[in-house]
């Protein structure tokens, strides 16, 4: 591999938003033939060097080399030109238009893609609007129109954030594939079980410059964190854990304790009669594949949608809520997966932040702001939250958008928190902060409904897992024995043979 | 198990999807057609070809005036200056063309059409350079083209030659029921927008309103699909100011001052949201219909003049909150 030509080379790339330095110096090197991580915690730069590599957007200084020919990538066009797909972190799919158009829009021709779609096993109707068509889809799509250009270079930048595992297995079968047929794979991700089982080897990324290249086999996970928080950091990380681990279901089964949250017989979309009951104090996971009826389910609890049977009990009380508000009164409260529903883009970190403490502004009268300015500032610190574009909130990496959904609550307080896959798009450092803090958020009462696409979570995370299937709860499983195996078994409906808790 | 579960997305039926996509659209030709059908049961005398005649002159400009503004709204921004840029082009064409030839007249008109189009995309390189908000810069041009219509000419005169004047109010085209006007509306409206519709640069000023990241990220020149569409307005404009010389034989420095706030009525009215990435003109051509209809039927019914902008004015938001309502209903049940 090494005495080849490298089929891309970028040098000392940098770029500068304002005063916020997204590349300082970078640099990456892809072998033909082969699958490499492009590693980092959020805001490390990795989106931006995709954008960079893809001619989305110019940097400030920078050479770029493919097949050891030095080229100039101005725009999408000449990236392409060059063999380079993008598949973004954000969807390039445009609402109001239909899935043909979106073909046309980018020259694509919607037979080929169609064709790629057929090879992934998947049906899309190109008819439809891409605003109907669900967002594990849309990846898909997005994936598909990338393949059809046949690339040397394909770049996914964070793909498998948005998808469940079953979609997920197919993006590692393409870039299986791609592997064979000599051709390369830039793969961006925040799952480093992902990496050291597909990847052949990784850029790690701190602080908008590249901090090495190693073989993830070799590393290991503890390796890569390392490079990508820096030694301290890591260290500081591993710890946290290791304290917090012990205490995963340590919370003994208090029984006769009111409910914090109480689902009985409930149904409304996929949803068809769930039952169960949440303890404050634990953390009650839900694993499905894509489309059981999950986003239903998390609707209709945090006062989106209104049940179509069954009822609600929130700490012992009847609850229909029929707005957000009700809900978040009754202190139920949401962490959705996909960041942008939930935050004001154009307002500031702290506002977002604070956004739900005006609802409880009594009377009319100044807020406390010396109150709120603490309680947001604390906030950001548990979760440490990179505020160098703190202005606006859609100029925060993706993962420091997530944390700040997060920090919302934690600013404002709840008994009942819903998290639908929270830590979607966040590094791993943030991430085993965040399963630690979940977990202390549980420990002083707070009850927890934990959904996530990513299932190594569950053991890390939940006391106990439900699994839904065709919208019924068709099992359920200790935190414990909620490793990959069982849970796949238990997610396809399999429920014979996972092991039930009594 | 990985491929066992090949996530198809669920097909619906053509006819429901037609409904749900086009159903603003039907409605608004099915009220036309009520509308119409009243307005006949209201005439005295017998109302015949002539009726359809007049009121398609007399809805020309403002059909055209829609499309201006529908067409920027889609590509996500709004203009304040359609009205202005009709009167421009209304008193540039009476002034000069007063001795002209029939020939030279047409030509004349293809000039003031380009030299319109040439003035918005000014207009909108201006938003897109600047980054001055749409809203603030369209309103400049209100006045500035305003200003120059006054200058053109300060008082109602000028004309047109009488075969000009003829283009929209020859009665019969291919029958009596199918005046010129509207023959002169399709055409430009086929030639102008149906060429580009489904294009990459019309899917691009689409993409452009719909969501300006998501069309960047999918290669989409935003900033020259958005001058493209301020382009297209004062085309459309033009094409307005110069249906008004026609109709009234009369250049008028004040003739656009309705249109501005009426187009955005008729596009908004015509299923075009003000969000931007949704609509046509087919929708917002009827509703230019309906609005002049409205007005002419109140004219019959001799309401009073201030009465009847206030019953104008309930009447869209009545359309447009049942409208809304409707589809809400729908997306619920679905
Ligand atoms: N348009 C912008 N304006 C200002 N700052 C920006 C902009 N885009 C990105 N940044 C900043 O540049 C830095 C790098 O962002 P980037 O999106 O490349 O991070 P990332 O490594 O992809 O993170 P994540 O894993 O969270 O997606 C961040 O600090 C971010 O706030
Ligand atoms: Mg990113």
């Amino acid at each position: 591999m090494t005495d080849s030509v490298p089929l891309l080379e970028a040098r000392d790339i940098a770029k500068s938003y304002g005063a916020v330095q997204a590349l300082r110096s970078a640099d990456l090197v892809v072998e033909p033939g082969e699958v490499h991580a492009l590693l980092g915690a959020n805001g490390a730069g990795k989106s931006t060097l995709v954008k960079v590599l893809t001619g989305v957007i110019s940097p400030d200084r920078g050479t770029f080399a493919i097949n050891g020919n030095p080229v100039r990538i101005g725009s999408p066009a000449q990236a392409a030109r060059n063999g380079l797909a993008p598949v973004f972190q954000d969807p390039a799919l445009v609402p109001d238009l239909t899935i043909a158009q979106n073909m046309r829009l980018t020259g694509a021709s919607p037979a080929a893609v169609e064709r790629e779609l057929r090879a992934l096993d998947l049906a899309v109707d190109f008819s439809e609007q891409a605003r109907d068509v669900p967002l594990p889809m849309l990846r898909m799509i997005d994936l598909a129109r990338a393949l059809a250009r046949d690339p040397q270079l394909l770049l996914l930048d964070e793909i498998t954030a948005a998808l469940p595992s079953d979609l997920a297995e197919r993006v590692f079968t393409v870039m299986r594939a791609s592997r064979e047929r000599g051709r390369s794979v830039l793969f961006i991700t925040h799952r480093l079980k992902e990496v050291i089982a597909s990847c052949d080897r990784a850029t790690i990324l701190r602080d908008g410059g590249a901090v090495a290249t190693i073989v993830p086999e070799e590393g290991g996970e503890e390796t890569i964190v390392e490079y990508m928080l820096g030694p301290e950091a890591a260290q500081a990380v591993v710890a946290a854990v290791d304290k917090d681990a012990g205490d995963v279901r340590a919370t003994p089964a208090a029984t006769g304790v009111t409910p914090a949250l109480e689902v009985i017989d409930l149904s409304m979309g996929r949803v068809r009669g769930v039952s169960f009951s949440l303890r404050p104090g634990e953390i009650l996971g839900v694993a499905a594949l894509e489309g059981q009826g999950q986003d239903d389910l998390f609707a209709v609890l945090s006062g989106q949608q209104s049940p179509a049977s069954g009822e609600v009990r929130a700490g012992g009380k009847m609850l229909k809520a029929r707005h957000p508000y009700d809900a978040i009164r009754a202190g139920v409260v949401l962490v959705p997966a996909d960041r942008l529903q939930a935050l004001l883009p154009q307002r500031s970190v702290r506002e977002n932040i604070a956004a739900p403490r005006y609802n409880s502004v009594r009377r009319w009268g100044p807020i406390n702001v010396r109150d709120e300015g603490r309680r947001v500032r604390e906030a950001e610190e548990a979760l440490q939250i990179d505020t160098r574009a703190a202005r606006q909130v859609r100029r925060l990496s993706g993962g420091n958008q997530q944390k700040v959904t997060i920090a919302r609550w934690l600013a404002n307080g709840f008994a009942t928190m819903l998290c639908f896959d929270p830590t979607r798009g966040i590094d791993v450092g943030t991430k085993r902060q965040i399963y630690a803090l979940l977990r202390r958020l549980a420990d002083d009462g707070a009850a927890i409904l934990f959904f996530s696409s990513e299932l190594a979570e569950f053991p890390l995370v939940c006391d106990r897992v439900l699994a839904l299937f065709g919208g019924e709860v068709t099992a359920e499983l200790a935190g414990a024995a909620a490793d990959e195996a069982s849970l796949l078994r238990a997610m396809h409906g399999l429920a014979a043979e996972a092991e039930a808790v009594a | 198990m990985t491929s066992t579960t090949a996530v198809a997305v669920e097909r619906r039926g053509g006819l429901a999807r037609f409904v749900r996509r086009h159903g603003w659209t039907v409605g608004i030709y099915v009220l036309l057609f009520a509308l119409t059908l009243f307005w006949r049961s209201q005439t005295t005398v017998k109302w015949g070809p002539f009726d359809v005649q007049s009121l398609v002159i007399d809805a020309l400009p403002l059909c055209f005036a829609a499309c201006a503004q529908s067409i920027v709204i889609i590509s996500g921004g709004i203009d304040l200056s359609v009205g202005s840029m009709m009167s421009l082009a209304n008193v540039v064409s009476a002034k000069y063309m007063l001795h002209m030839s029939f020939d030279e007249a047409i030509l004349f008109s293809l000039a003031v059409v380009a030299g319109a189009a040439f003035v918005g995309a000014i207009t909108g390189l201006t938003i897109v350079v600047t980054r001055v908000a749409d809203i603030i810069v369209t309103l400049a041009m209100l006045f500035v083209l305003g200003g120059l219509a006054l200058a053109v000419l300060q008082v109602p005169g000028g004309g047109a030659p009488v075969r000009f004047q003829g283009l929209v109010s020859v009665d019969t085209v291919l029958t009596q029921w199918f005046p010129a006007a509207l023959l002169i509306l399709f055409g430009s409206f086929a030639v102008l927008w149906l060429t580009v519709r489904r294009t990459r640069p019309g899917l691009a000023l689409y993409a452009a309103g719909s969501n300006r990241s998501a069309a960047y990220l999918a290669g989409v020149n935003v900033k020259r699909s958005r001058v493209l569409a301020y382009a297209y307005s004062g085309a459309f404009a033009a094409l307005g100011g110069l249906a008004f010389t026609a109709a009234s034989g009369l250049g008028d420095p004040n003739a656009g001052g309705i249109y501005t706030l009426n187009s955005v009525a008729a596009a908004v009215l015509g299923g075009v949201s003000l969000l931007g990435g949704v609509g046509g003109l087919i929708g917002p051509i009827a509703a230019a219909f309906v609005l002049t209809l409205v007005k002419t039927l109140m004219i019959l019914r001799g309401v009073d003049q201030n009465y009847a902008q206030v019953i104008q004015g309930a009447l869209i938001v009545l359309v447009v909150m049942v409208g809304g309502l409707a589809i809400r209903q729908k997306g619920k049940g679905s």
